[in-house]
């Protein structure tokens, strides 16, 4: 007689609330998923906290959550999102990312498999650009409680001496460049969670290369700033307000993806409120703007880079857009969510 | 994008713009009953573009600026109830109720859904037929044929779980109603040229004639826009009274036979309450008997709730054209997109909203 | 909401439970889209489209026309000024 039981055992395929309680599921998981793909020593030892030697110097600190709904999108996912988020705040601020953290909350029933291909997505991104992965913490919370999966990184760069860039260094006739087309992000995700129509891709992309290479070549950066959520619009509001200028941008200056375009015009939507996960502001002086232009176009990620418009003298905190007919307005603040969880 | 960056062009804006300069001998008040338009003339700044003494108002072109506070706060009452979905275009979800709107809805745990069509919500019931789905149907005639498609084909694959919360209004009906009011000194129209793509302009032609005034259907970009006015003040400098159309590339005399003919399965005509104006004869559609039973308004049969505007909204006059955004005393100070007190601050297509995203000036002007 | 912009229809696609549809270009995205109310639309062909569904068949020749007399008017007003 050879007895089966008639309950098969299964290898599990879902995360479990158990995943998250600190026992001996949660160890595995970790050993399995997470050690098994970041090489970090650090991470290995898994201790209560990484230690971590740094140079002399000042340090860089971001962190930032990502909830996207959809988890996989066209052009990238949230791994991906977490890692080049948290990477270009370091940046933009002159700083060579070198650490990470990161926080995982699950929500329980979470297929493991997505969760793998996350935390691979995570590896991939956070090899690609440098950076090691040293300290995390895992929860699983109930059904309905998360939506899929939440990232949370913290980051840790070294601000190269001698820089200093800040929105108050800015002056009338400063240049506004940017590294590319607007709105991708936003508008792929968006697209990919309403099956509203293909063609569209994120541009979530690691900008801490680039920004060197600018902070190599070109003597007078001002001011250099990430368009997330809100878009461009944000960013040049955010900017004139803290440098207290009048900024002027030209909207057929702008550049735009074809596929971004028609998307925005079938959605009444204004390009510039829609948020980017691979494009960033700068400010440079007059003198240094073809300079700048032609170190980005010569990087990957800044094919398309232009000068989109400059800062003037004028109402402090006031930003102007030349439309497309050649009347001026005023550009008005993204208003509520129109693209809600898109970061 | 082809049919739209020529439309768009800036030395086409600058010839009409110096024509209609040319052309203009006398004060003019015009009106446009179009969102969308609004939504254009304010983001292009194109009314500072006319002549001194040519007025362009904005009328009650604003679908969801016009919907009853009964039928909001049905739709809210609706969507709070545990098994239903409730789908609806995006600017519904932040115009106000009695008490709060439908983003509030969402907020406190209804499931409240922006859709792009309506057919994407029969979409919705077909993939959950375990809950009830239910659209907001809001629209000028622009919509009403693909909530009447929707309607159809939700009868068509035999859903049991769709319905709609009618709100369709119909324009006609709206500029008699501003004629007959003696302070309208309206002495032409430009027509919306979407609403006019469906239902032609013939219908136009009596009321033109009846009333005397000139009639131009107009297109919706700078360059349309444009041609349309000067269409239309040629006109009244000619002393002429027609229809004329400005937007030939989409609109004919006779309209969309397929869309009028959906409008005409599903719809009839009703007394209509409208947000601001109060009730204007036949100007809503409401389902026919044969549809009724997808009256989602039937099938909830949601208790009227007391209905309270506030005081200091003065929504109706705006939509009247007889008191502009920026003059309203609350305008951008008490009445924001982000607290508003009525439908026209936060609908895309409102008046009050326009004007407060693109009308505030720049200050360092130069010589255009 | 009265928003309805003109896009080239790609393709005919089969019909969705009896309401005909295709896929509809803007600039560069793609959209499939009702055309129950376009049935004499072919591949090629511009169509304005609002909330899913095709109202009309754009024109070329009304917009051709369009664009020819307003460049007219412009040629017109160099020459008078």
């Amino acid at each position: 007689m050879n007895p089966t039981c008639p309950i098969p055992i299964t290898p599990q395929s879902q995360v479990q609330l158990a995943h998250g309680e600190g026992g001996r599921l949660m160890r595995q998981l970790i050993r399995q998923e997470v050690l098994a793909r970041f090489p970090s020593s650090e991470l290995g030892r898994l201790g209560d906290a990484a230690v971590l030697a740094v140079e002399e110097g000042e340090l860089a600190f971001s962190t930032d959550g990502y909830v996207v709904s959809p988890l996989f999108f066209p052009g990238g996912d949230i791994g991906k999102l977490a890692v080049h988020g948290t990477v270009n705040d370091l940046a933009m601020l002159g700083a060579v990312p070198l650490y990470l953290s990161l926080g995982l909350i699950i929500e329980e029933g979470l297929s493991l498999d997505t969760l793998r291909r996350v935390l691979q997505s995570v590896a991939d991104a956070a090899s690609a650009c440098g950076v090691q992965v040293v300290t995390g913490d895992t929860k699983v919370v109930p059904r309905r409680s998360a939506d899929g999966l939440f990232l949370h990184t913290s980051g840790i760069g070294r601000i190269r001496p001698g820089i200093n860039l800040d929105a108050r260094h800015c002056r009338p006739g400063d240049a506004i460049l940017v590294n590319g087309t607007i709105g991708d992000h936003g508008m792929a995700v968006l697209a990919a969670r309403e099956g509203l129509a293909e063609g569209l891709q994120s541009d979530t992309a690691p900008l801490h290369d680039l920004v060197q290479q600018l902070l190599n070549q070109v003597a007078h950066i001002r001011f250099l700033r990430d368009a997330t959520r809100g878009g461009v619009s944000a960013v040049l509001h955010e900017l004139a307000e803290a440098a207290g200028v009048c900024v002027r941008i030209e909207e057929t200056a702008v550049p735009i993806h074809p596929a971004v375009r028609g998307a925005c015009e079938l959605l009444g939507l204004d390009p510039l409120h829609v948020a980017n996960e691979g494009k960033l502001i700068a400010v440079v002086a007059a003198q240094d703007a073809a300079l700048a232009l032609e170190v980005m176009r010569q990087h990957p990620l800044g094919r398309q880079a232009a000068r989109i418009g400059e800062v003037l003298q004028g109402t402090p905190g006031e930003v102007q857009v030349r439309g497309a007919i050649g009347r001026l307005r005023v550009l008005d603040e993204p208003a509520g969510a129109p693209l809600p969880r898109i970061c | 994008m082809r049919y739209i960056d020529e439309y768009r062009d800036p030395d086409l804006v600058q010839m009409l713009t110096q024509t209609i300069r040319r052309l203009v001998s006398r004060p003019w008040t015009i009106m446009e009953v179009c969102g969308g338009q609004t939504h254009t003339i304010v983001r292009h700044d194109l009314e500072s573009l006319l002549p001194e003494g040519v007025r362009l108002l904005h009328g009650p072109g604003c679908p969801v600026c016009v919907t009853p506070l009964e039928r909001l706060d049905q739709a809210m009452a609706i969507a709070r109830r545990p098994e239903v979905i409730f789908c609806s275009f995006g600017d519904m979800l932040r115009v106000p109720g009695s008490q709060t709107d439908l983003l509030g809805v969402r907020t406190a745990g209804g499931d409240v859904r922006v859709v792009y069509s309506p057919l994407d919500a029969v979409h919705i019931a077909r993939d959950h037929p375990d809950r009830e789905v239910v659209f907001f149907a809001v629209g000028f005639e622009t919509t009403a044929p693909v909530t009447a498609l929707a309607a159809m084909q939700a009868r068509r694959l035999g859903l049991r779980n769709f319905s709609l919360l009618v709100s369709h209004v119909l324009v006609l009906p709206a500029l008699e109603a501003l004629l007959t009011d003696p302070n309208c000194q309206v002495q032409g129209f430009l027509a919306a040229g979407h609403v006019c793509t469906v239902v032609g302009f013939a219908q136009y032609e009596e009321f033109c004639q009846r009333h005397q005034v000139p009639i131009v259907v107009t297109g919706f970009e700078p360059v349309d826009l444009l041609e349309g006015i000067w269409m239309l003040l040629r006109q009244l400098e000619e002393g002429r009274c027609q229809v004329e159309n400005q937007y030939a590339r989409s609109v004919h005399r006779d309209g969309n036979g397929h869309a009028i003919a959906a409008m005409a399965e599903v719809y009839e005509t009703c007394d209509q309450t409208w947000r601001g104006l109060g009730i204007l004869p036949s100007s809503g559609l409401r389902l026919r008997d044969r549809y009724r039973d997808l009256d989602a308004a039937c099938r909830f049969a949601v208790e009227q709730i007391a209905v309270s505007e506030p005081a200091e909204c003065q929504s109706g006059a705006v939509l009247r054209g007889q008191l502009r955004p920026v003059d309203c005393p609350a305008f951008g100070s008490r009445c924001t997109p982000e607290h508003p007190l009525g439908a026209p601050m936060v609908s895309s297509e409102g008046a009050c909203a326009a004007y407060f995203r693109y009308a505030r000036r720049p200050t360092a002007q130069e010589s255009n | 909401m009265c928003l309805g912009i003109p896009g080239r229809l790609l393709e005919r696609l089969p019909a969705d439970n009896g309401l005909e549809q295709g896929r509809v270009e803007f600039g560069g995205i793609s959209r499939i889209v009702c055309l129950a109310c376009v049935p004499e639309a072919v591949p090629g062909d511009h169509v304005i489209v609002h909330a899913g569904l095709a109202i009309s068949r754009l024109d070329a020749d009304e917009a051709e026309r369009l664009l020819a007399h307003l460049r007219e008017m412009q040629q017109l007003e160099e020459e008078g000024s």
